[in-house]
């Protein structure tokens, strides 16, 4: 879960920039690696790499023009990471990890599982900076809701370095050695014996 | 260094094998002892909210570092190296600034930076300096209002302001050709104090007038800490007095300083008058060395021993680095001081030094190194 962290530390300054860009990647990795489960006998070895990135690259033209369109301030907000998402190392890896060598409905899970995983962990480090870095927390707006929650002692005072660079790698740390430490502390049985995608 | 005795049995153990009374523990509270004066001349000329400050950052670190002990079972309680660091982050924050603030940058000190990466003598970074990077780009304008000291007539047109920072927002690229920085900060409204006034009539009648030239009015003041600034960073005076006892007792070699001074002051005096119109080779040396946190950081944070390489060459290579940095942030950076992220930065480099200053084995002949 550590590949395609990429944008985590541009984007997520707010918490919808964080369900934003992990949908756009739920939705990309999902559809893109079905689509390349269901075509992998007729993708030839040699060409593989062109004609996924052609599938994924047209799939994330799909989604950044659906955002433009029925999302346009999360879309400028995101920028060009939407864009990025095709050359996501997640989705390419992905695709040649497991979606090539598998069918339909296992990609499907695979990919819907990661994906969710990938949205959660960015929605996390989302809360973390623009809670401290900024003292809200910004939601889709919803009918009269303008979508931003503001904390109150630390919306009058946040800690600016919380939404810079900085703080991005500083959160990413340690959400690592969080995940480093339960897994460390959790009983033998209870470990999972699957690859360890990090 | 000395060997002392030892009434303990016998141990046996890998070289060095040299014992001293310089354990970690003295260090460490010796030099919070020579630090003292100066903090405690912040308190005197900036008011009791300094001690405050200075009170609050302490706590946070002992606190912190007890926290840190409870998690990872170690006792480093006594070493007196938390409340060096507390009061190190104490001394470089504002007078006025809000308490959480160095509470904030004191834990972000211990638990981050120092605990993070492994404990004492494991940190990549100077703790108590990345303390205050980190909180003065989070709360910037609180980290950035100064007060006047109580020594200076008050003047409002300066008021809230530092030396430093009226020069880096009033002087801007290479225009003007004011002469020198004293001379813009008091045409900008700077006051002097009697004592600076007295200091220099008196020195420049008896002494430097037999030596032929003659020193402006404004240096003293700097030198004895009568100018706005961060609690601990203002008492030159003081804190050089501190140094001469860290020197003696060998807690600090010469070399971090040496070269951190020589070419900081060599930038400074060749390339330093150009904002001001004085041209090549005529920047101020002493306004550069004396404001800001320059004796603070050159003599207490540069030269600790962790974050600093451990040959005489590196250490000069990394004081030359840092004193650099610090001329490029100074006159051509975006903030004031330099001094903090110059030898954070230097800190981050000291691993690469150390690679390339590895002292040759003995034994081995030459052509195998």
């Amino acid at each position: 879960m550590a590949l395609g962290l990429c944008p985590a530390l541009a984007v997520t300054t707010r918490v919808v920039n964080g369900l934003g860009i992990g949908a756009a990647l739920t939705f990309v990795l999902v559809s893109s690696n079905v689509i390349i489960a269901l075509l992998r006998d007729v993708i030839p070895e040699r060409g593989r790499l062109t004609s996924y990135i052609a599938v994924i690259a047209s799939l994330v033209t799909v989604v950044d023009l659906t955002m433009q369109a029925y999302t346009p301030r999360l879309s400028e907000q995101l920028g060009i990471y939407v864009p990025l998402l095709a050359v996501n190392c997640l989705i390419l890896g992905r695709s040649q990890a497991f979606a090539r060598r598998s069918e339909g409905g296992h990609t499907v899970l695979d990919s819907l599982g990661i994906g969710l995983g990938f949205t959660v962990s960015l929605t996390v480090i989302s809360l973390v900076r623009e809670v401290l870095g900024a003292g809200s927390i910004t939601l889709f707006p919803m009918g009269n809701f303008s979508g931003i929650v503001k904390i109150p002692v630390l919306s009058d005072s946040p800690a600016r370095i919380m939404v810079l660079a900085a703080g991005a790698f500083l959160v990413t740390g340690y959400l690592k050695a969080l995940f480093n430490w339960t897994r460390m502390h959790q009983p033998r049985s209870a470990q999972p014996s699957q690859e360890r995608a990090v | 260094m000395s060997t002392g005795s030892r009434s303990a049995p016998v141990t046996v153990a890998s070289s060095p094998q040299f014992f001293d009374s310089a354990h970690t523990r003295r260090i460490m509270w010796t030099v919070s002892a020579v630090l003292t004066p100066a903090a405690a001349w912040g308190v005197y000329v900036f008011g009791i909210h300094a001690f405050f400050v200075l009170f609050a950052s302490i706590i946070a670190a002992v606190i912190g570092e007890g926290v840190m002990a409870r998690i990872l079972n170690r006792r480093t309680l006594r070493d007196g190296s938390a409340v060096l660091t507390g009061l190190m982050v104490g001394m470089t924050m504002p007078p006025a600034v809000p308490v959480y603030i160095p509470v904030v940058a004191s834990l972000f000190a211990i638990i981050v930076v120092k605990w993070t990466f492994g404990g004492l003598g494991s940190n990549w970074m100077n703790p108590a300096l990345a303390g205050r990077v980190f909180v003065y780009f989070s709360w910037t304008p609180a980290m950035t209002g100064w007060t006047m000291p109580s020594t200076l007539p008050q003047a409002d047109a300066v008021s809230g302001a530092s030396m430093l920072g009226l020069i880096k927002q009033g002087l801007s690229g290479t225009g003007g050709h004011v002469g020198s920085p004293l001379r813009f900060l008091r045409d900008a409204g700077f006051p002097v104090s009697t004592t600076d006034t007295a200091v220099t009539d008196w020195l420049n009648q008896h002494v430097l007038h037999a030596l032929g030239f003659s020193i402006p009015g404004g240096y003293v003041d700097p030198f004895l800490g009568n100018i706005p600034g961060s609690i601990g960073e203002v008492s030159a005076a003081l804190l050089l007095l501190g140094t001469v006892v860290l020197l003696a007792r060998r807690i600090i070699t010469w070399e971090i300083p040496a070269s951190y001074f020589l070419s900081f002051a060599l930038l400074t005096w060749v390339f330093g008058g150009a904002r001001y119109g004085t041209g090549l080779f005529g920047g101020d040396i002493l306004f550069q060395l004396f404001t800001g946190g320059f004796i603070l950081g050159a003599f207490y944070m540069a030269t600790d021993t962790v974050t600093t390489p451990l040959t005489s060459a590196g250490m000069l290579i990394y004081g030359g680095g840092a004193g650099i940095l610090t001329f490029l942030i100074r006159f051509y950076g975006a903030v004031p001081e330099g001094v903090a992220l110059a030898i954070i930065l230097m800190n981050v480099f000291t691993p690469l030094i150390n690679r390339y200053t590895r002292p040759g084995r003995y034994g081995l002949s030459e052509g195998r190194r």
